[in-house]
């Protein structure tokens, strides 16, 4: 593994609790709501997860396992395109940390391991700050930012 | 200390923490603007990394960014003796959604119905 790898780590405040987050994030009813995409597993450790987009195609966009798993404070998965599911170096990782913070949660999604330049790399870039954004409305207002292009 | 200054400060004003005023605040020196940048072109520099590419002293750098952290435009995280900066876009995009976006849609719907006259439909 020579490849040089690149990290991204965002931060938002959400006023919500912990739990609630935590399914918005798990819960395939509540993720299309504001990320127009679901994350489908039985959140085993060592399960496979699948990014699904909420369309009638319910295409598989992403996939990867379920690393380590703690409600409602920390999730972490590995994350790679459906198309390079079996190239092991596609593959990068996704930390979700959940702390109360005062009266409000702090929510730390770090992703690591991603191929300095990649596609993936760009696109995380844009995705992050407009899917937490998005989570932040739907948890605060209940409704998400018309963000995902649901066509 | 100036970090943990800024924690304290961040902590008690913890009623508006993504608040706009400090955002813009945050954005309006060169010098802010300039760290972000230097984020944005390599993400996760430490303290002295940042500092190589800036003409001021590791104390004045260190101000700025914890003026960026409170305005949770920067995350950092320590991984083993080393602090790592983060550019955090997510109050940015906020801001992108609330200043920019829906002036953007407006114009975009008076270019929709220009075109719609100018064709006759």
């Amino acid at each position: 593994m020579s490849r040089e790898t690149t990290s991204f780590v965002y931060v938002n405040y959400i006023r919500s609790t912990r739990e609630k987050v935590f399914e918005a994030i798990t819960r395939p009813e509540l993720a299309r709501r504001y990320w127009g995409h679901e994350n489908v597993s039985d959140w085993q450790v060592g399960s496979g997860w699948q990014h699904v987009r909420d369309n009638d195609e319910r295409t598989v966009e992403l996939v990867g396992e379920v690393v380590e798993i703690a409600p409602p404070s920390r999730l972490v998965m590995t994350w790679a395109n459906a198309s390079q599911a079996d190239n092991s170096d596609a593959y990068s990782r996704v930390t979700f940390d959940i702390e109360d913070y005062n009266d409000m949660v702090k929510l730390t999604v770090s992703h690591d391991e991603l191929e300095a330049g990649s596609g993936m790399a760009k696109g995380v870039s844009k995705g992050w700050p407009a899917v937490l954004s998005s989570l932040k409305s739907f948890l605060e207002t209940g409704s998400g930012l018309d963000i995902i292009n649901k066509s | 200390m100036q970090l943990n200054t800024c924690i304290i400060g961040f902590m008690t004003n913890a009623t508006e923490p993504m608040d706009t005023d400090k955002v813009f605040k945050a954005l309006g020196d060169p010098t802010r603007r300039r760290l972000l940048d230097l984020l944005a072109e390599r993400n996760g520099q430490t303290l002295g990394q940042l500092c190589e590419n800036l003409d001021m002293a590791r104390q004045s750098a260190t101000q700025h960014l914890g003026i960026l952290e409170d305005a949770n435009l920067i995350s950092t995280v320590k991984r083993g003796r080393e602090k790592l900066h983060f550019i955090n876009p997510v109050p940015l995009h906020g801001v992108y959604v609330r200043w920019v976006q829906k002036f953007e849609q407006h114009r975009l719907a008076l270019l929709h119905d220009l075109k719609q006259e100018l064709e006759g439909d």
